[in-house]
């Protein structure tokens, strides 16, 4: 570093204000008092005095490229694939078949770099005429069955250098020098093509994103109908049991991220549900996915299945399984047809399936209990006076008590939530940068607040809150033995259904719809959720179930109406006709 | 059965009525328009969840440190740390100096937390961003102060002041001064402990010239440290005084006077009691005339009426020539007792008794009434209710007697307090009541003879 050159620069530091600057040697400015790098560097503001600044540059950075500082070549994809090969093994650790990652998630894969044209197909997209790394013959001599895992995809252009032919070491002989000229310059990226990723904008492209990966692990989780929902999907993201924060940090050591890599594979944000929906039927759709294999009664999928599970984590009867069952019969919504994923439908749309069982179970609640701060008070009163009367019998199931424990249950494990996520640590241990000179700073800034994070940690209580929890599909546990937390699975619902003739009332014969009129126009929305507009015992049941999913309450409200619609459709199309009586069986 | 969805609740059937019902209520709130400001702060997008998590630490840190819950403060702390590395630099510039606050304060209480840990904390702080260096420095000082440890104190304070780095900027120029300033503080405490040895020694002692002399040296090195500082807009009490008492030890008079005027009056310098309260002492120490005195009080009067060194203001005021400042003697001393904190002083009293009589007796009756003018509806609920009477009688009966006079003579005979007085039979204060009676008689402001 120059001091005597850099003086013709008089600009303040941004960091600092103060005028003193120095030069790196790749001719860059930085602050002498702090050591915050400028992007201008020194050939631009001053190539007239020193006109084979240029020349020295790449020169050096030829040399550079000896040695392992500047790490493999890599493009973006191999990126994700990697990211993509991670998830699928965590899903394997989770219980999921090995189909699934071998098989499904590989199959898609290839097809997405096939239709974004980026590799298995004769003019990949790459402008700059060089080669994609997975080359044509690759996927001619390999059938599904014989397939090498995965990562041999990302490591083949590494290790499998014997496979390539002389050609395309001279291709990748100019790419260096291309690399190398790039680097030099402002724009940078630790991949190759991570510049003209970035850049890439296309119509009808789906472009890979992080979020991205996981819509692609959840069609494959749908394709084999796997027991792991969406929202389960991303609770396990959340709980570190899926790599997706900082995942870039199991790249292997040689490819190095920088620049605007850091745009690429960096989040600060976990999924949201609504958002990897979204994503996931983009995908499907683009990848031109056949219909998807059944939804049938028997999958987890399906709503009198998650229904049950539903009905078992909150900790409500499991009588009222057999309303539910009765709800999704008279809605249609447990048909294969409905359920099933179909991306070249006209419409591609498919089932929150999670989302809308949950929906039946607060249907059913409303049907039972209506939910208007006062009915469901007056049915406790009942059920306790018969509970005290006649403590032999199977107990009534009580609204109050239920609310109790599950209001208690709920506060405890949302403010460990909460206080969980303030404690989340989002930083990677390779921290990302933008340019080579601003690697020291970043390192030198990441080593500070561990040795910081060390320090408080010897002032925290030596017993550490215990470790990473294993991952569960049920977030509630309630035993029949917990004397503490009564469980409500065994109750009965006498107290609220009456005989009439073979067939059983519900006592309660008001309903209230969560939405008296649907937006008519194109727009998606059907409707807004204002909890103060509804009853307090409806916004502590959409609360609960909201938490379990991790999704927003307007989110089930909207759910609830659709089921409602469903249910009641004569009640939305005619509005003033008597409907038929509808009875119910159990 | 009956159905139950036939007899949905009344609005479901009677979709108009709803919707006029929302549109024509009163109560019009706007649910999305929260939502659309939080989106324009943040320009539009989505907050990430890095932000909210880290605002959420922030605010449980906040919290814990409230309720002084130090261990679970550390915890939350554990995981703010990574604020310094947030990728908006906005933030990642200020995370240091919230990050030194809040674990100072962690550090400061924590069971497990020592000097040494502390020290440790200070230098990393001091080291990420260079911004936070010189205050960082003074803080760590004062914790060690704290602590007593005024050696390590005064070297972390001389390691501050000879950093350097980067551009001299005026906030940073004002707090080198200040680090320089306390250092002399430091310096100005060794030197008063020396001289405390010093005065303790004869002069005959062998010693006695060595102490002196190393006296003397720690006076000149002092007197540059804090004098760049005090010349600064501030309040600098504890160094204005110090370095007032080292300059008036070595006979510098004029120069000690130099600094209380113009820290009492520069108009730059934020108004500042203190700086009164330090020239006139200084002033009565070197025997200045009274005018100068009074002219100095009379700032302090119009600041902190309430003064204790009111009642000299008022002696001062007295004994002047000028007829003026015997008006003002009387306002000064109703303007004492018009604060709760004054109301039992005997002297204030006594001096309010005897200077009231002295002037209805010197034809002022007109400066009475002014006072009293603003202050007849609320002294005699104030001072002297009939509660006031038996209390003050029990506790203290020269006072009582004292208010009654006053009360006598403001209010006329017929006041409570006055008649309450009169009534208890005191054999000492016998004489003394029946005089006071007289003099209510004869000059009582109520019904004044003409």
């Amino acid at each position: 570093m120059d001091l005597e050159e850099a003086e013709e620069f008089k600009e303040r530091c941004t960091q600092c204000e103060a005028v003193s600057w120095g030069l790196t040697d790749e001719g860059k400015y930085y602050c002498t008092s702090c050591h915050n790098v400028t992007e201008r560097s020194k050939e631009v503001i001053n190539s007239d005095i020193i006109p084979n600044a240029q020349i020295k540059a790449l020169n050096r950075g030829l040399k550079r490229k000896n040695n392992s500082e500047k790490g493999w070549d890599w493009y973006v994809c191999e990126g994700f694939q990697h990211i993509l090969y991670q998830q699928a093994e965590a899903l394997k650790n989770l219980g999921v078949g090995p189909e699934l990652k071998n098989d499904v998630l590989h199959n898609f894969w290839k097809r997405y770099l096939q239709k974004s044209k980026q590799a298995y197909c004769k003019n990949p997209v790459y402008t700059t005429g060089r080669k994609p790394t997975v080359l044509e013959d690759n996927l001619s001599h390999s059938d599904w069955a014989s397939e090498p895992e995965l990562p041999s995809d990302v490591n083949s252009p590494f290790l499998e250098s014997g496979m390539e032919s002389q050609s395309d070491v001279h291709t990748r002989k100019s790419l260096r020098i291309s690399k190398a000229l790039q680097s030099e310059t402002s724009v940078c990226s630790g991949s190759l093509d991570g510049v003209e990723y970035s850049q890439r904008k296309e119509k009808g492209l789906v472009k890979m994103t992080v979020p991205q990966t996981l819509a692609f692990c959840y069609l494959s989780l749908l394709w084999q109908r796997e027991a792991i929902t969406l929202s389960d999907l991303l609770r396990f993201v959340e709980e570190d049991h899926i790599p997706y924060i900082n995942a870039f940090q199991h790249f292997p050591e040689q490819m190095k991220l920088y620049g605007r890599d850091r745009g690429i594979f960096g989040t600060e944000s976990w999924p949201n549900y609504d958002d990897i929906y979204k994503k996931t039927i983009e995908v499907a759709t683009f990848l031109d996915l056949p219909r998807f294999p059944d939804i049938t009664e028997d999958c987890y999928l399906h709503p009198n299945i998650l229904c049950m599970k539903y009905l078992m984590e909150v900790n409500l009867p499991d009588e009222m399984h057999s309303l539910t069952c009765h709800v999704v019969k008279m809605t249609g919504m447990g048909e294969a047809d409905f359920l099933t994923f179909d991306p070249i439908a006209k419409v591609a749309k498919t089932v929150k399936y999670d989302v809308q069982a949950v929906a039946v179970i607060v249907v059913v609640l409303k049907l039972l209990f209506l939910l208007d701060d006062n009915l469901e008070w007056s049915l406790s009163n009942l059920a306790e006076k018969h509970n005290e009367k006649n403590k032999k019998d199977k107990p009534w199931f009580n609204f109050r008590k239920w609310y109790q424990i599950m209001k208690k249950a709920f506060d405890e494990k949302k403010q460990n939530w909460e206080e969980a996520r303030a404690k989340y640590l989002w930083k990677s241990e390779k921290p990302l940068y933008y340019s080579y000179v601003d690697k020291p700073v970043a390192y030198k800034k990441r080593e500070m607040v561990v040795n910081l994070q060390k320090q408080f940690s010897t002032l925290v209580d030596s017993t550490p809150t215990a470790g990473k929890k294993s991952p569960s599909s049920f977030q509630f546990n309630w035993t029949e033995e917990d004397t503490e937390r009564t469980c409500f699975h065994g109750h009965s619902l006498q107290g609220v259904l009456k005989e009439k003739g073979q067939s059983l009332l519900t006592k309660n014969s008001l309903y209230w719809l969560s939405t008296q009129k649907f937006c008519r126009c194109y727009c998606t929305h059907v409707t807004t959720y204002e909890e103060s507009n509804y009853s307090l015992s409806y916004q502590f049941i959409l609360n609960l179930f909201s938490f379990l999913l991790r999704i927003k309450a307007s989110l089930l409200h909207e759910e609830v109406s659709l089921v409602e619609k469903e249910l009641f459709k004569k009640k939305y199309s005619v509005t003033k006709k008597k409907s038929k009586s509808k009875k119910r069986r159990r | 059965m009956s159905d139950f969805s036939e007899e949905l609740k009344g609005p479901v059937t009677d979709d108009e009525q709803v919707e006029t019902s929302v549109l024509s209520g009163a109560g019009m709130h706007f649910p999305w328009l929260q939502t659309y400001i939080e989106t324009v702060a943040i320009g539009g997008k989505r907050k990430k969840d890095f932000a909210q998590t880290t605002s959420a630490c922030l605010s449980f840190i906040q919290e814990a440190l409230l309720k002084h819950q130090w261990q679970q403060a550390a915890e939350y702390m554990h995981s703010y740390f990574q604020t310094l590395e947030d990728s908006d630099s906005y933030k990642r510039q200020a995370a240091p100096e919230i990050i030194w606050k809040l674990g100072s304060e962690i550090l400061f209480y924590h069971p497990k937390s020592n000097v040494e840990t502390f020290n440790t904390f200070a230098d990393r702080m001091k080291n990420i961003g260079i911004m936070n260096y010189l205050k960082i420095s003074l803080q760590h000082a004062l914790y060690l102060l704290h602590h007593g440890m005024l050696e390590d104190a005064k070297r972390k304070l001389s390691e501050a002041e000879t950093w350097r780095h980067g551009e001299k900027t005026s906030s940073r120029e004002i707090l080198i001064n200040l680090i320089q300033a306390y250092k002399g503080l430091l310096q100005y405490y060794t030197w008063s402990k020396k001289k405390r040895e010093l005065s303790k020694l004869d002069k005959d002692d062998y010693a006695y010239s060595a102490v002196a002399q190393d006296v003397f040296n720690h006076s000149w090195k002092t007197s540059v440290n804090i004098s760049a500082l005090i010349k600064i807009p501030g309040v600098w009490d504890p160094f204005v005084k110090s370095y007032v008492e080292m300059l008036e030890f070595y006979g510098d008079r004029d120069g000690a006077q130099e600094v209380l005027t113009n820290y009492a009056y520069d108009e730059k310098f934020p108004s500042n009691p203190n700086a009164h309260i330090y020239l006139y002492n200084f002033l009565k120490r070197q025997k200045a005339p009274r005018s100068k005195l009074i002219s100095v009080l009379k700032i302090l009067y119009q600041i902190v009426p309430s003064h204790k060194l009111m009642l000299e203001f008022h002696t001062l005021l007295r004994k002047s020539e000028k007829e003026e400042h015997h008006k003002l003697g009387l306002e000064v001393l109703f303007g004492v007792l018009d604060f709760a904190g004054c109301t039992k002083n005997i002297t204030a009293w006594k001096y309010l008794a005897k200077y009231v009589k002295k002037t209805l007796m010197g034809n002022h009756l007109v400066w009475v009434q002014e006072e009293w003018k603003s202050r007849k509806n609320w002294w005699p609920s104030f001072h002297f209710s009939y509660f006031w009477a038996k209390s003050d009688w029990k506790e203290d009966t020269a006072l009582a007697c004292e208010k009654a006079f006053v009360a006598g003579l403001l209010l006329g005979k017929g006041c409570r307090y006055f008649r309450y007085i009169l009534k208890q039979d005191h054999q000492i204060l016998g004489k003394k009541i029946k005089r006071m009676k007289r003099s209510v008689k004869k000059y009582s402001i109520v019904n004044p003879r003409l």
